[in-house]
C-alpha cells in the first residue's frame, strides 16, 4: 500500500490582524487526485502558497512532510526542485514568447550562455504531444486560447519532472469541452504516477476526478472525504463547506423603511475591454429601493465587480448596453464624475489599488472625490477641509494619530473606514460597496456593518457585493445571485440560506 | 524632542544645502559668498528654477519626465531672436507670441501623452529632436545677437536705488518688509489656529523658524545690496515660485496632480479627469520652457542653435534632489527650489575652484544618484517600520 506523498501537519498562518489558517491538516496519498474545496477566503490558496514556498518556511507554523522528509521551502525554486509545481488561476505565461520559450523559461536548455533552441523546441513538442495539445511549440502564447494556455502550463510542469501538480481553479475560464479535456488529462497523468491537488468550485468536476476531498472552512480543516468510503454528493460537500452556525455577528437594523426604487438596471451587458468578444456581464437587470441593502452573491470572477464598475460611469468594459434609471429617470453616465454628480458612488474592493492614495494623508483622501465641497473657484479652503476630515474621522471612529497621517500607515480596518468616509463625503444616495469587509478583523467588520445600517436609516440605498455568504445573509434585505456574468437567482432575506445560494451557483456553473 | 527630530528629517535637503554651501565657501576661500558671486548665482540659475518647477508638475503625475525642454528653449529663443533682432518687432508682442508658441508646443505633446497615451518619455524624446531641428532651421545654423538694450534691461537689470549711496537701501528695505510680512503671517496663523482649537506647535519652534528665515532673507538682501541690489530676474523667479507653490498646495487642480501621481486608478474612480491633468502638466511645462527661453536669450544676449542643451537634465536633477519621488505623487515646489540651488552651488563652487568641466559633470552625476538613492532607501525603511 503506497504511503502518503505529502503531509501538511498543523499548519497555522497568521496575517496581520487575521488568522488565515488554523491548525490545518492535509494528507495526500501517492498517485491520487485530491480536491481542496471551500468558500472564498477559506484558506485554500494560502495553504497551497505555503506548500509551494511562496510563503516561506518560518512565516507559518506547522510541518510539511514530503516523500517522508520534512521540507523547509523558502522559495518556489525549492519546491520545484522536489517536483512540486503549482499552476495558478492567473496563468504565468509571457504572451509575446513562443510556447517553447515559455515552457523552458528559467529552465533553459543547453548552456547558460548558449541556449539550444533546437533541443528546446524538440522537447517542447514532445511534451505538448503528451498533454494532447496539437500546436507547434513555436506558436506565440498570445495566439492560442486560454484553454490551450492551461495545457501549456501543464506541459511546462511536466518538463520540470513534476510529481505533485497543484492546480488552482484550472477550469474557471474554460468552456465545457476544454474543461473536460483538462480533467481527462489529469486522469491520464494519474496513471503515469503524477499526484494532483485540484482547487475548484465546480463540484461536478470534483466528483468526476477526485479520489479524496478535503474541505476547508474559515481557515480550518473540516473533514476529508474518501470517494470509496463516504458520500461525496454535491449536497454533502456544500453542507461541509458552509456548515457554520450564524452567531450574532450582525447589528440589528431598526427604524428603516424601504421606499421607492432608487436604482434600476435593465438588460445590462458589458464586454471585456481586451478580449472584446467575451461577455463579462450578460443581460443583467436589477433594482434597489430606498433604504434597502441588496446583496450580490457569487464566486470570484462571476462579473460582480465588473457590473458595479460599469454602472459607475462606465469605469470598466466596452460596448456597454442596457438602461440605467436613477429615481425613475433614465440616465447615461459616461465617467465617474457624472456618476458622483448623480449621487451614485462605488466603493472599491481593492482599497489599496483602486480606492486610496496611500502616500497622501487621511484629510486629502477623504475630500478627493468631492473637492468642490471644500473649495471655492478651485481654491481649497484649508479650514473647511480640516473640519470635514475631522468630522468623518470622528463619526466613523477611525483610529489615527491625526488627520495628517498617511493612509498607508493605517491598519486595514481603518483604511476601509477612510475609504467609506471618502465616499460618504461625496453625499451619495446610492452606494455600491464591493467587498466592504475584505481583509479586516471581526471588530472592524461589525463597525462597518453599523455604518451600513446608519446609512440606510438615512434613506440611502446600498448595493453590497460580498464573497462571504454569512455577511450577505446577515446584512441584506434581498440577495441577487450572480454567476458567469448572469443573474441566476434572487432570494429574499427570509428564504435565503447558504445552501440555497451555493446550490444555485454550482447548479448554473458550466461544468462537465 | 521628537518634534525636533521630525523637523530635521523634513528638512534634510535644506540642511544638506547649508552644509554644501559652507563646504564650498571654505574651499573657495569665501569667494562663493561674495556679493558679486551671489548675484551671479541667481542670474546663472534662474532658468533652472523655472524649468524645474515645470518639471515637478510632470514628475508629480507619475514620475514622467519631459525631455524636450532644452530643445523648446532653443526653438523659442530662435523665434524670439528672429522676431526681435531681425524683424525689429515690439518686444512685448514678441514675448506674448513666444509664450503662445510654448503653449502650442505643449498642446501638441500633451495631446499625444494624455489622450493617445504614448509614454511621455517617447513623446518628449521625439520633441527633443523635433524642436531642436526646427530651431536649427529657423536660425539656419547661425547665432543671432546682440539683442536690443530695452529687452536685455528687462531681465538683466536691478531694482534701482532711489536713495543713492554705497549700498542699495531699496534692497534692504524690501528684505525687511518681507521679514515683517512673514512674521505677521506666522503670528496671525497661530492666533487663527488657536481660536479654532487646533494643536499648535510650541512658540519656541515658531520663533526659531521665523528667526532663521528672517536672518536668511536679511543676509541675502544685504549681500545683494552690497553689489547692485535686487536683480529683476529674482522678482520673476519669486513670482513663479510663489504662484506654483500656491497652485500645488492650495488649489484643486494642484491637488489632482498629486492624486494622479499617487494612484491614477483611484484618482479616476474619484471622478478626476486624469487625461486632462496629464495634458495640463505638459502644456504647462512647455509654457515654462518658453519663459525660460526668454530669460536665457537675455542672459546670453544671443539666440544660439545649441542653446538649452542638457537643460532638461538640470531640471530633472533639481526635482529629484529636491525630494520629488521618481514614482510620482510626492514633491514640493520649495523642495525643487532647494534642489535647483543645490545644483547651482555645486556648479558654481566647482567653477570658482577651477575644477575641470568634465570632472564637474561626473560629480553632478554622482550627486544626482546619491539623492535619488537616498529617497528610495528612506522610503524602503519607512515601509518596513
Amino acid at each position: 500500500m503506497p504511503g502518503y506523498l505529502l503531509e501538511m501537519v498543523d499548519i497555522t498562518k497568521r496575517f496581520p490582524g487575521v488568522i488565515a489558517l488554523n491548525h490545518v491538516n492535509l494528507r495526500v496519498m501517492e498517485g491520487e487526485i485530491h480536491a481542496l474545496v471551500g468558500e472564498n477566503g477559506a484558506g485554500k490558496s494560502t495553504l497551497m502558497n505555503i506548500l509551494s514556498g511562496i510563503y516561506g518556511y518560518g512565516s507559518y507554523e506547522g510541518k510539511i512532510i514530503y516523500q517522508g522528509e520534512e521540507c523547509k521551502f523558502t522559495e518556489i525554486k525549492d519546491s520545484e526542485r522536489k517536483g512540486i509545481v503549482i499552476i495558478h488561476q492567473e496563468l504565468a505565461l509571457v504572451p509575446y514568447m513562443t510556447i517553447g520559450e515559455n515552457m523552458f523559461l528559467g529552465n533553459e536548455q543547453g548552456g547558460k550562455y548558449r541556449i539550444d533552441w533546437e533541443e528546446t523546441y524538440r522537447k517542447a513538442d514532445q511534451l505538448l504531444n503528451t498533454v494532447g495539445l496539437h500546436e507547434s511549440s513555436r506558436t506565440y502564447i498570445k495566439d492560442i486560447g486560454i484553454g490551450k494556455q492551461q495545457l501549456v502550463e501543464i506541459a511546462k510542469a511536466l518538463s520540470k519532472n513534476v510529481k505533485l501538480l497543484i492546480l488552482d481553479e484550472p477550469t474557471a475560464s474554460l468552456n465545457e469541452s476544454e474543461a473536460r479535456k483538462l480533467l481527462d488529462l489529469l486522469l491520464h497523468l494519474k496513471q503515469k504516477g503524477v499526484t494532483s491537488i485540484i482547487i475548484s468550485h465546480k463540484l461536478n468536476e470534483i466528483s468526476y476526478v477526485a479520489d479524496k476531498i478535503t474541505i476547508l472552512r474559515d481557515g480550518s480543516t473540516i473533514e476529508t472525504l474518501d470517494k470509496n468510503k463516504d458520500d461525496i454528493s454535491e449536497e454533502r460537500i456544500i453542507s461541509g463547506m458552509v456548515g457554520r452556525k450564524l452567531v450574532d455577528r450582525f447589528p440589528k437594523r431598526t427604524n428603516t423603511t424601504i421606499g421607492e426604487v432608487s436604482l434600476e438596471v435593465k438588460n445590462w451587458t458589458v464586454y471585456h475591454p481586451i478580449f472584446t468578444e467575451r461577455k463579462v456581464v450578460d443581460n443583467v437587470s436589477l433594482r434597489i429601493h430606498k433604504g434597502e441593502v441588496v446583496g450580490i452573491a457569487g464566486l470570484m470572477g462571476a462579473g460582480r465587480t465588473e457590473l458595479a464598475l460599469s454602472i459607475f460611469g462606465k469605469s470598466y468594459g466596452i460596448n456597454i448596453s442596457g438602461n440605467l434609471y436613477i429615481h425613475g429617470k433614465e440616465v447615461k453616465l459616461h465617467n465617474a464624475r457624472q456618476a458622483i454628480e448623480r449621487k451614485l458612488v462605488y466603493i472599491s474592493e481593492d482599497r489599496k489599488g483602486n480606492g486610496l492614495i496611500l502616500a497622501n494623508p487621511i484629510r486629502e483622501n477623504i475630500t478627493l472625490a468631492k473637492m468642490d465641497k471644500v473649495s471655492n473657484h478651485n481654491i481649497i479652503d484649508a479650514n473647511a477641509e480640516v473640519i470635514a476630515a475631522k468630522e468623518y474621522v470622528e463619526k466613523l471612529q477611525t483610529k489615527c494619530t491625526s488627520i495628517e497621517q498617511p493612509v498607508g500607515n493605517l491598519s486595514g480596518g481603518n483604511q476601509q473606514k477612510v475609504l467609506v468616509s471618502k465616499w460618504m463625503f461625496a453625499d451619495p444616495d446610492i452606494m455600491i460597496l464591493d467587498e466592504p469587509t475584505r481583509g479586516i478583523d471581526v471588530g472592524a467588520k461589525y463597525e462597518i456593518y453599523c455604518i451600513i445600517n446608519q446609512l440606510v436609516s438615512e434613506g440611502k440605498s446600498i448595493l453590497m457585493i460580498s464573497s462571504e455568504l454569512p455577511e450577505l445573509l446577515g446584512m441584506c434585505d434581498r440577495i441577487y445571485i450572480m454567476n458567469e456574468g448572469r443573474i441566476v437567482g434572487e432570494v429574499s432575506k427570509e428564504e435565503a440560506s447558504q445552501e440555497i445560494i451555493m446550490g444555485q451557483i454550482l447548479k448554473t456553473s458550466k461544468g462537465v | 524632542m521628537d518634534r525636533a527630530k521630525e523637523i530635521l528629517k523634513k528638512n534634510t535637503m535644506l540642511i544638506a544645502l547649508v552644509i554644501i554651501t559652507i563646504f564650498f565657501a571654505l574651499l573657495t576661500g569665501g569667494t562663493l559668498l561674495v556679493p558679486r558671486n551671489v548675484t551671479n548665482l541667481i542670474a546663472q540659475n534662474g532658468y533652472v528654477v523655472v524649468l524645474a518647477v515645470g518639471m515637478l508638475m510632470c514628475i508629480l503625475t507619475g514620475g514622467n519626465i519631459d525631455l524636450s525642454v532644452g530643445s523648446i528653449v532653443a526653438l523659442v529663443g530662435a523665434l524670439a531672436g528672429t522676431l526681435i533682432v531681425n524683424k525689429g518687432m515690439n518686444i512685448w508682442l514678441v514675448m506674448v507670441i513666444c509664450l503662445g508658441v510654448g503653449i502650442l508646443i505643449g498642446v501638441w505633446q500633451g495631446f499625444w501623452i494624455a489622450y493617445i497615451r504614448i509614454p511621455a518619455f517617447i513623446v518628449t524624446l521625439a520633441g527633443m529632436l523635433l524642436w531642436r531641428g526646427v530651431a536649427l532651421i529657423i536660425l539656419g545654423g547661425l547665432t543671432i545677437s546682440p539683442f536690443p538694450d530695452n529687452y536685455l534691461n528687462l531681465f538683466n537689470s536691478y531694482i534701482p536705488d532711489i536713495f543713492g549711496g554705497t549700498i542699495n537701501i531699496v534692497s534692504i528695505v524690501i528684505g525687511f518688509v518681507i521679514c515683517v510680512i512673514f512674521c505677521i503671517l506666522q503670528f496671525t496663523n497661530r492666533i487663527k489656529l488657536r481660536r479654532k482649537g487646533y494643536a499648535i506647535e510650541k512658540p519656541i519652534f515658531t520663533i526659531i523658524k521665523s528667526a532663521i528665515i528672517c536672518i536668511a532673507v536679511m543676509a541675502l538682501s544685504y549681500t545683494l545690496a552690497l553689489h547692485a541690489g535686487i536683480p529683476t530676474i529674482l522678482i520673476l523667479l519669486a513670482i513663479v515660485v510663489l504662484f506654483y507653490s500656491y497652485f500645488t498646495k492650495k488649489t484643486v487642480p494642484g491637488r489632482y496632480l498629486y492624486a494622479v501621481g499617487g494612484n491614477e486608478k483611484a484618482a479616476k474612480l474619484s471622478g478626476i479627469n486624469t487625461n486632462r491633468v496629464l495634458f495640463f502638466a505638459y502644456v504647462n511645462m512647455a509654457f515654462l520652457s518658453a519663459l525660460a527661453a526668454l530669460i536665457c536669450i537675455a542672459r546670453f544676449n544671443s539666440a544660439a542653435p545649441t542653446a538649452g542643451t542638457n537643460y532638461e537634465m538640470d531640471a530633472i536633477g533639481s526635482c529629484y534632489i529636491g525630494g520629488a519621488s521618481a514614482y510620482g505623487g510626492i514633491g514640493t515646489v520649495a523642495g525643487v527650489v532647494i534642489g535647483a540651488i543645490f545644483m547651482g552651488v555645486i556648479n558654481n563652487g566647482m567653477s570658482i575652484m577651477g575644477i575641470d568641466a568634465n570632472v564637474q559633470k561626473a560629480v553632478k552625476g554622482l550627486v544626482l544618484l546619491a539623492a535619488v538613492a537616498f529617497d528610495v532607501l528612506s522610503k524602503k525603511r519607512g515601509r518596513i517600520a
